[in-house]
C-alpha cells in the first residue's frame, strides 16, 4: 500500500474495497470457480460505474480520475482485486485501453471503442502471446497483409486473458511496414476462440485464431512507427498493476497468517513466540514492505510517464515476481497442514500470485531486461 | 527558525557552483578503493593515521565552505537544512573527494544521538567538534562477554566526587584507534536489574588509563579495536541524560545505528558509490572482466542485481515516510537493517560466482582486483553483525512490529549481580 495517499484517494479506495467485499467475497470466488465462470457480467459494468476503466483515459473522452493521477487509482483497484482474489478484466481492459490511448496520437481515431470499454459495455484484451512463445510481444509470426484498404490477419494468440468473454481483441502483427496493432472484433469472421482454465480459480484465458480476418485500415491502433512505444506503454501498464494486485494479494495472506501464529497453540504456547517462526515473519515482513516500496516506485514512474519507468517496472516485476511465491509459500508452511487443503483459501491467493508472476515475463525475463536497460 | 529555508534546488546549484570552484578536491578515480572506503566496510587502506588525517582536512574544508552537517542544527555547526538538502548534496558531491569515513558512528551515529540527548555543553563541544573536523567520535558499546545481549555489559563506573572512574573492557571498536573520543555505555549499578543500572559516559580515547589493541580482521584490515580500562578518570560532566537511565540513551544510539546502517541516515554526508566489494568494481565491470557480459546467466544475474540494489533505495526511502508520519513505529528501522545486510551479502555471492576461479586466485598476470572479491568475501557476515546481528533484527521487527511474544529473557527484574553468565 501506498503510504502516502491523499484524502480523496483513500476514499476511492474504501469504496473499492466495499464493493468487493459485498459484490465479490471469497465465497463468491469459490462458487464462480465451480460454476466455470470467470466473471459475471453485470459485476464489471457496476465497477465500470465506480470508474475502474476510467482511470487512464483523458477528460475530453470522457474518463478521469479524483486525484488527477489516474495510474495511482488503478492501482489502487488492483490492489484490491489481489486482496480478494477477485475476478473481473481489470488489467486486460485498462492495458487495451492504455494502448487505444497512446495510439490515439499517431494513428486512427478509437474513441467510441475507448467509450465502450469505459463504461463496461465491452471488454478487451491484449492478444500478444503466441503459442510456444516467451514474452516477446514484438516479434508475432502473426501477420496482417494490406489488401485494398483492408488488411487481412492471419496466426494464432493465446494465453489471452477474458479471451472468451472479450468483444475485442488488440491484436499484434507483422506487416509488410514492421510490427503494427489492430483492433479485431470478437465476432469478426475467421476469430474461432477456444477457452482455458488457468492455474487462478477466477481467471481464464484463451487461444483466438486468425483465419484470414479481414478488418478496415482504421482497425490499425497508431502505426508501424510507434507500434512499439504503444506496445511498451502497455507492457508498463500490465506489469505495474500485476505487481500492485499481487501486494495485494500477499498482504492479506500475510495479515492472516500473523493472526494464525498468534491464535494457533503448540506446546502451550502460540505459534507467534517461537523464535524460529518469529524470525521467519520477521522476513516475510521485510520482503513484503520490499514489494511495497518497489511497486509504489514503478507505478509513480508510469504514471508520471518518467523515462525510467521501463526499468522500474522490470525491477519491480523481478523483485515481486520472486518474493510474492515464496511469502505466500512460507505462510503455507506456517499453516502447516491445514495450508495445502482444499478448503483453506490460501491456496487462492497462491493461484493468483502465480499466475501474475509468470505472465508479462517471467522474473528471469525482467532480470534480463533489467541487464539490457542498464547497458551490459 | 525565522527565515524561510533555502529551496533544495537553490541550494544543490549553489553546492554545485562551490564545488566547481574548488571547494572540494575531485576524485581520482571512480574505481580506485582508497579514494572512498563505504561506511562500516574494512580496508588496509583505512588503517593508516595520513588517511585519517585526510579525513579531518576534507571535513574542514567542508564546514568552512558552509557545507558541513547539512541536516543539524545550525546551533551546533550544521547548516539546519533537510534531509532532501543533505541528498541535494550527496548527488552533486560524487565525483568528490568526500570525508565519507567520518559519516558512521562519529556523525549519523554518535552526533545524532548527542543532539538528542546531550547537555548544551556536550553538544557544543562534540557535536561542533565533529561537524567541523576537530574531533572524531566513536563507539565503545560491544564487550567480549557478548554484543547482543548489550545490557549486559560489564565495564563499570563508580562515581568519585566531579568524576567517574572506569574499569573493564570493550571490544569491536571500528576505528577507534583514529578517534578522540568514545561515547562509552558502563554499568553504574549492579544491585539494580541488567537495563536500570547503566550509563552512557563520554571517555577519551586516548589516555594513559586506557591500553588499546588492533585487532585483525579476516579480510587482514586493523579496523577494529579493543580497550582496556584501568581507573580511567572521566570528569562527571561527561555523564549523558542521567546515571543509571543509560540504556534509554543507548537506545538512542542504536536507533540512530540501525538507521546509518540500514542507509537512511540523514547525518551522513556523501554518498559511498555503489559497488559490492572492496575492489571498488561494479557487478557490471566484474561480469565485463571476466569476459561473461553476453552470458544470459551472468546477465541475469547483474539484472537481479541491479533490482535488488534499486529496491534497497526504496525500501529506505518506504520506511522512512513511515516511520515520519508515524505509520510506523521508531523499530521499523531494523527492517532497513536487515535489508541492508542481506541484499548486498546476495549480491556479493552472485559477484563470486561471476568471478568464478579468478576469485581466489591472483593470476601472475592477472588482475588483482578479481581477488579482492575473494578477499572481501572473507567479510560476508560482517554486514549481519555490525550495528547489531540480523537475528537481533528479527527479534525486533516480530516482537515490536509485528507485536509477537517477546523471547523468555532469564535475567528479568534480576538484580545484575545475581545474573549468570558465561565464560
Ligand atoms: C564490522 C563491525 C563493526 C563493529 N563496530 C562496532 C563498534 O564500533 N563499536 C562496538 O561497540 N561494537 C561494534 N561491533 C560489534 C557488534 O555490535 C557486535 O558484533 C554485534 O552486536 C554482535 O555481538 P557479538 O559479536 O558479541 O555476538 P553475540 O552476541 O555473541 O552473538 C553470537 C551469535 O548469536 C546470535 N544471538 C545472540 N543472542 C541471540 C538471541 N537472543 N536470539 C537469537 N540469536 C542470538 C547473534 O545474532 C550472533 O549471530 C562491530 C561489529 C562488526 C562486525
Amino acid at each position: 500500500m501506498d503510504l502516502e495517499l491523499s484524502e480523496d484517494q483513500k476514499l476511492f479506495r474504501n469504496t473499492t474495497v466495499k464493493f468487493l467485499e459485498n459484490e465479490a467475497p471469497i465465497e463468491k470466488v469459490r462458487e464462480l470457480n465451480k460454476s466455470g465462470e470467470g466473471f459475471p457480467r453485470d459485476f464489471w459494468s457496476q465497477g465500470a460505474e465506480l470508474g475502474w476503466a476510467a482511470l487512464l483515459v483523458p477528460e475530453d473522452l470522457g474518463g478521469g480520475s479524483i486525484s488527477g493521477d489516474g495510474f495511482k487509482d488503478l492501482a489502487i483497484v488492483a490492489e484490491e482485486f489481489g486482496r480478494l482474489t477477485s475476478p473481473g478484466p481489470i488489467i486486460a481492459v485498462n492495458v487495451v485501453i492504455a494502448g487505444l490511448v497512446e495510439g490515439a496520437a499517431s494513428g486512427p481515431d478509437h474513441s467510441s471503442e475507448i467509450e465502450g470499454l469505459m463504461s463496461g459495455e465491452s471488454i478487451g484484451t491484449w492478444a500478444a502471446y503466441e503459442p510456444n512463445g516467451h514474452w516477446d510481444p514484438l516479434n508475432p509470426s502473426t501477420s496482417a497483409a494490406a489488401n485494398a484498404g483492408n488488411y487481412v490477419i492471419t496466426g494464432v494468440k493465446d494465453r489471452i486473458e477474458v479471451g472468451a468473454e472479450a468483444d475485442v481483441f488488440l491484436v499484434s502483427a507483422k506487416t509488410d511496414a514492421g510490427i503494427a496493432l489492430f483492433l479485431v472484433p470478437a465476432d469478426a469472421p475467421g476469430v474461432t476462440v477456444e477457452s482455458v482454465d488457468s492455474l487462478d480459480f477466477v481467471r481464464r484465458y484463451a487461444t483466438a485464431r486468425f483465419d484470414g480476418v479481414t478488418v478496415p485500415a482504421e482497425a490499425m491502433v497508431g502505426t508501424e512507427a510507434s507500434a512499439a512505444e504503444i506496445t511498451e506503454r502497455m507492457f508498463q501498464v500490465a506489469v505495474a498493476l500485476q505487481c500492485a494486485e499481487t501486494n495485494g494479494a500477499i498482504d492479506r495472506v500475510f495479515e492472516f497468517t500473523v493472526q494464525w501464529a498468534f491464535d494457533r497453540y503448540s506446546f502451550g504456547r502460540p505459534l507467534a513466540s517461537y523464535q524460529a517462526l518469529k524470525h521467519r515473519f520477521s522476513d516475510m515482513r521485510t520482503w513484503l514492505e520490499c514489494c511495497m516500496a518497489t511497486t509504489d516506485a514503478a507505478v509513480q514512474a508510469v504514471n508520471d510517464r518518467d523515462p525510467e519507468a521501463g526499468r522500474l517496472v522490470s525491477v519491480a516485476k523481478a523483485y515481486v515476481g520472486t518474493k510474492a511465491v515464496q511469502i505466500v509459500q512460507d505462510c503455507v508452511q506456517m499453516h502447516g497442514g491445514l495450508g495445502v487443503t482444499w478448503e483453506h483459501d490460501i491456496h487462492l491467493y497462491l493461484r493468483r500470485v502465480m499466475v501474475d508472476r509468470q505472465l508479462y515475463g517471467t522474473p528471469t525475463d525482467h532480470k534480463r531486461r533489467i541487464a539490457d536497460l542498464i547497458g551490459l | 527558525m525565522s527565515d524561510q529555508m533555502e529551496s533544495v534546488e537553490s541550494f544543490r546549484s549553489r553546492a554545485q557552483a562551490w564545488l566547481e570552484g574548488g571547494g572540494l578536491p575531485a576524485r581520482k578515480t571512480s574505481a580506485d578503493p582508497r579514494e572512498a572506503p563505504a561506511a562500516g566496510e574494512s580496508d588496509h587502506e583505512t588503517d593508516g593515521l595520513a588517511l585519517w588525517q585526510r579525513q579531518r582536512e576534507l571535513q574542514k574544508m567542508l564546514f568552512a565552505g558552509g557545507f558541513a552537517g547539512i541536516a543539524f542544527p545550525s546551533e551546533y555547526g550544521g547548516q539546519g537544512l533537510s534531509r532532501a538538502h543533505q541528498a541535494a548534496f550527496d548527488d552533486v558531491s560524487e565525483k568528490y573527494e568526500m570525508p565519507l569515513l567520518l559519516n558512521v558512528p562519529s556523525l549519523a551515529i554518535c552526533s545524532a544521538m548527542l543532539i538528542d540527548m546531550g547537555t548544551e555543553e556536550q553538544k557544543q563541544k562534540y557535536v561542533r567538534g565533529a561537524i567541523s573536523g576537530e574531533l572524531i567520535l566513536c563507539q565503545f558499546l560491544s564487550e567480549p562477554s557478548g554484543g547482543s545481549d548489550l545490557a549486559g555489559l560489564l565495564t563499570r563506573a563508580s562515581r568519585d566526587g566531579d568524576t567517574y572512574v572506569i574499569n573493564g573492557q570493550k571490544t569491536w571498536s571500528t576505528n577507534a584507534f583514529a578517534a578522540d573520543f568514545a561515547t562509552c555505555l558502563v554499568r553504574t549499578d549492579w544491585d539494580a536489574p541488567k537495563h536500570r543500572g547503566l550509563s552512557m559516559i563520554i571517555v577519551p580515547v586516548h589516555d594513559p588509563a586506557t591500553h588499546m589493541n588492533r585487532v585483525q580482521m579476516v579480510n587482514g584490515a586493523m579496523e577494529f579495536c579493543e580497550e582496556f580500562f584501568t581507573d580511567l578518570v572521566v570528569p562527571a560532566e561527561n555523564l549523558v541524560g542521567t546515571e543509571n537511565d543509560g540504556w534509554t540513551v543507548g537506545q538512542r544510539q542504536l536507533f540512530y545505528e540501525r538507521q546509518a546502517v540500514g542507509g537512511g541516515s540523514p547525518y551522513t554526508s556523501g554518498r559511498s558509490p555503489d559497488r559490492g566489494s572492496r575492489s571498488g568494481l561494479t557487478i557490471e565491470e566484474v561480469a565485463r572482466k571476466v569476459g561473461k557480459d553476453k552470458d544470459p546467466a551472468t546477465r541475469e544475474l547483474v539484472g537481479w542485481a541491479h533490482a535488488q540494489d534499486t529496491v534497497n533505495h526504496q525500501l529506505i526511502k518506504r520506511i522512512t515516510v513511515g516511520m515520519t508520519s508515524g505509520d510506523y513505529p521508531a523499530m521499523a528501522s531494523s527492517m532497513m537493517r536487515l535489508a541492508h545486510a542481506e541484499i548486498p551479502q546476495q549480491k556479493q555471492d552472485m559477484m563470486l560466482d561471476i568471478a568464478g576461479d579468478q576469485a581466489v586466485t591472483s593470476l601472475p598476470e592477472g588482475d588483482g582486483f578479481l581477488k579482492s572479491i575473494g578477499v572481501s568475501y572473507l567479510m560476508r557476515q560482517g554486514a549481519s553483525l555490525g550495528g547489531g546481528s540480523s537475528e537481533m533484527s528479527r527479534n525486533m521487527i516480530s516482537e515490536r512490529v509485528l507485536m509477537m511474544p517477546r523471547e523468555y529473557a532469564a535475567d528479568r527484574d534480576v538484580p545484575f549481580k545475581d545474573v549468570r553468565r558465561g565464560r
